[in-house]
Parts: structure tokens; sequence; C-alpha cells
């Protein structure tokens, strides 16, 4: 091929231009990928706790963000089994599976709240006011409907007019403590949710 | 995973590097013994801090209706009858079946968007995806999805960010019948001729291992009981295969038209050098212009403001 000196020149410049172009980044990326997800619990705060819902009482493990420095308020990302405990190995059933969502929904109940008869709204109040309140009603509608004795006149100490909903993911130790207390004061409507 | 475990790059020519030697893994998903709880898709979204939008009710058991992008994994619920009119329900977990020659990698043209790793993942990178939806043609099995949101295809990873960290995929983890079970791909194979064993005891006899050659076999296998019609568990192909057509597009027409473009570009430059510009020759050195507009009417008289009078 001959070329004119004006020729050569034009050729040497889109010589430089493609490869400045190249240097620039137009270039095709290497061959190279990196990592697409990090494995996001690495450095999570770990804390053992059973799931709410049922009375099978599967154990959980929630992770929360931050290293328990002063500065960090610990927020919970993940939820799931754990493969350590004994009633669950590990699974969850979808609403366990889910429990992050109720840790963080709107609507959950996070403080004792009142609706005082004869409203329409709820109230919160504090734990001890609560419990207070709950204590004095608790009184007034035992010393009201005790039965001490019944028609034939045999000691019963039967309170019927209150019931007692427990929580069903309890530990032994804390059901044997519920049965008591409730049993002793004479309730015999008891339960527990296991349902939910 | 480490990039060093990467054996396959969609449009990408160069070897990846392939000496590090790993086992194989596989997801087992026993349908037999799944009882459609759901807890699985429940997981996965969870995991990969996803959150359909909650949609309506279609009169199945679906929901959603369908896998999309923030769904990889759903239960497909069918009602089969049989001969003698026995009512089956088949419950087969969908989502990405992480092939061994994956038609999603063969028909991207987005250079490292989607990946396969030597353990058998094949995971999708969202950024380098161009959102041209080309892997859904590719894939045999209808799995991934176009985000409305970023336009970027989505499908399940095989949570290749725990099995990276040597955990199990969240679907696994969570499932309380252990319909889902998660090992090397010889051991899920041995344990689902244990269960194919079971299974053909209890009068299953077309009981089976869904490991479909045609696509190199899979990273998520199906133990059915009516291994003979995998087309019962809504709509399971028997014999998947990647699309002729992404081969002919892929294989012979993308050289081919990368060939015909470079040739028609060095064409050009050098008919440049030799030829040069195509410059027009006047033929006639009066008519300049064009001289078509002024051979008008001679009724129509020029007037030349300029011209001496």
């Amino acid at each position: 091929m001959d070329m004119n000196r004006r020729q050569f020149f034009k050729v040497c410049a889109v010589g430089l231009g493609t490869s400045s172009l190249a240097a620039l980044g137009v270039a095709p990326p290497n061959a190279y990928a990196d990592q697409i997800r990090h494995f996001k619990l690495a450095r999570t705060i770990e804390t053992r706790n059973t799931c709410p819902y049922c009375s099978v009482g599967c154990g959980l493990i929630m992770y929360s963000q931050g290293d328990a420095a002063k500065n960090v308020a610990q927020n919970i990302i993940h939820i799931e089994g754990d493969s350590d405990h004994p009633v669950n190995r590990g699974t969850l059933c979808p609403k366990g599976a889910g429990l992050l969502d109720f840790v963080h929904s709107e609507s959950r109940l996070k403080v004792p709240q009142v609706r005082e008869a004869g409203s329409n709204e709820w109230k919160e109040l504090g734990w001890d006011e609560a419990l207070d309140r709950i204590s004095k009603h608790m009184k007034a509608d035992r010393d009201a409907n005790f039965i001490e004795t019944n028609e034939q006149g045999q000691r019963v100490n039967r309170w019927l007019s209150t019931g007692f909903l427990a929580a069903s993911a309890s530990s032994n130790e804390a059901g044997y403590i519920t049965h008591k207390v409730v049993r002793s004061l004479g309730i015999l409507g008891f339960d527990n949710q296991a349902r939910v | 995973m480490a990039t060093q475990d990467i054996i396959a790059r969609s449009a990408t020519t160069t070897h990846s590097p392939s000496i590090r030697q790993i086992d194989e893994v596989a997801k087992l998903i026993d349908v037999s013994k799944c009882i459609g709880c759901k807890a699985c898709q429940v997981a996965c979204s969870e995991w990969n801090d996803l959150r359909d939008e909650v949609g309506h009710n279609h009169g199945t058991y679906e929901s959603p209706a369908d896998l999309s992008a923030d769904s990889w994994t759903l239960m497909r619920f069918a009602e089969h009858e049989d001969e003698a009119g026995k009512l089956e329900w088949l419950i087969r977990k969908d989502g990405c079946m992480h092939c061994a020659e994956p038609g999603c990698l063969t028909a991207c043209p987005s250079p490292g968007a989607i990946v396969q790793y030597a353990n058998g993942i094949v995971d999708f990178n969202q950024d380098h995806c161009i959102g041209c939806g080309y892997c859904i043609t590719g894939c045999p099995f209808d799995v991934p999805r176009i985000s409305k949101k970023d336009n970027k295809a989505y499908k399940c990873s095989l949570c290749s960010d725990r099995v990276g960290v040597g955990q199990e995929p969240a679907c696994v983890k969570t499932c309380p019948t252990g319909a889902i079970v998660f090992g090397s791909k010889e051991d899920m194979k041995d344990h689902a001729a244990e269960r194919i064993v079971d299974l053909k005891s209890r009068g299953y006899e077309n009981a089976g291992l869904y490991d479909p050659p045609g696509v190199g076999g899979t990273h998520v296998m199906y133990v059915l009981h009516h291994a003979d019609k995998p087309a019962l568990y809504s709509g399971l192909p028997a014999d998947p295969s990647i699309d002729p057509m992404v081969h002919v597009w892929k294989g012979v027409a993308k050289p081919l038209g990368l060939l015909a473009m470079g040739a028609t570009a060095l064409i050009g430059f050098f008919h440049y050098l030799r030829v040069g510009r195509n410059v027009v020759e006047e033929d006639e050195p009066g008519a300049v212009g064009d001289a078509a507009v002024h051979k008008v009417d001679p009724a129509v008289h020029e007037f030349d403001p300029k011209a001496p009078r």
C-alpha cells in the first residue's frame, strides 16, 4: 500500500484517538466480576429468643446491626430459626419466617394502653400504672364475686368472674409460676394463647 | 464466593479461571413431602430483603399469582385426578433450576451480567444487566423476571451469599417438613434415591428424580411421584432444552454479524485511504447549482434591482 505524507498522518491520528478512547474506559471491561452479594450477617449481634406465635415454641436468632458500641442504636435486620434449638432445629413456619415484619410492624403494640369505660379512644399509660390498675380491678372483682363455699357448704374458693390468658411461648418454669399465681387466686378460667 | 470460582460469564469469550476444584452443590425438593405452607417463600423474601406487593386472590392457592422480580420462588398448586378418580394435590416449589448449561447465560448479551460458579450456582449481576430480557427467552423454565422499578432481571440466586460462607439457602433452612434439602449434588442424588425407593414401596411406581439432561442437569432437583409425567406439576417441562434459536443467534449469527461489522468498517477505512471522498465532478462548467430551478416559464421576468436600467 502506498500512502502519501498526509494519509500517513491521518492513520497515525486515528490510531492515537482509538487507543486514547480505550485508555479512557470506552474499551470492553476485563473478564472480572466482583462478588455480587456480601453475607449480610457477618458482624451482627445475635440474640436468642422464642417465637411468639404458637405453643410449639420454636427457637429464633434475631440479628441486629451495630456491634453493641455505645453510640449505636441496634436494629433487628433479620430473624431466622435457631439451628441449635431442639424444638425446630432451624426451621420456621411461614409465620415465624416473617417475624421481622412483625417486629417492625407499624401497628405493633409496644406500650400498655387503656380504653376507659364509655370512651372510644385508647390512652397510653406506664407499666407501673397499668399493673396497679389491673391489680385494683382484680381485687375489686375478686372481693365482689369470690365464692368460698358451694350450696352444700363445702369450701371451694372459686373466682369465676375473671379469666387469665397466658403466653404460649413461656418456659416450663414461667408456666409453673403462672399456674401457681393464677390458681392460688381461685381463677378457673385459665388458658394459654396457643393458636395464634 | 470468590471471583476465581466463576467458571462462566455471559457474553465473554476469554476463559475464566478454572483450576479451583470445589464440590457441586444441589437443592433437592421432595414434592411428596411438601405441604405447601410457603415458609420457603417467606424466608426467601426475608433473606433477600424483597417485599412483593400484596396482590389479589385469583381463586387458587398460589400467592402471588406468578414469579416476579420481587418473588423469586413460588409454590404452584395443581389438582390432578388419576384414572381411578383419586384426587392428588401436586405442589411444586417453582424457581430457578440452576442448570449446568444455563440458557439465560448463553442468551445474555451483556458481559458479566450472568455468571456461573464452579459449585453450580447461576447468578445474575444486576450491575451489568441491561434489561434486554434475553435471559427470559433463553430460560427453558421461564424463571427470570424484569423488575418494573429498575428494568433489570432478577431470579433466585440459590442464596449465593449464604452458600459462599458455608450456609444453606434460606428456603432450605426454614422448610418445616424437610421437603427441601441441600448438600453436595452427589449426596442429594443419594438422598433422592432413598426417597424414590420409599415412594415406590408406597405404590408410586413412576417415582423418580427430575434432573433433566437436556440442560446438562440442574442444581435444583425434584423428587416427583409421577416422574414420567412432569407436566402434571404445573407444567414442568418433560425434556427442557435451550431454544435452538438462542444457539443460532448467539453461536452463528453473532460472530458473523460482528465479522460483517468489522469488515465494513475496515473496508470503509481502506476505501477512504485509497479512493478518498466521493467528489461529484461537474459535467458542464456553466451549469452551476441546481439549474432545474431556473428553467422557469419564460413569462416570468427576473428583476434585478442593481442592474442598470
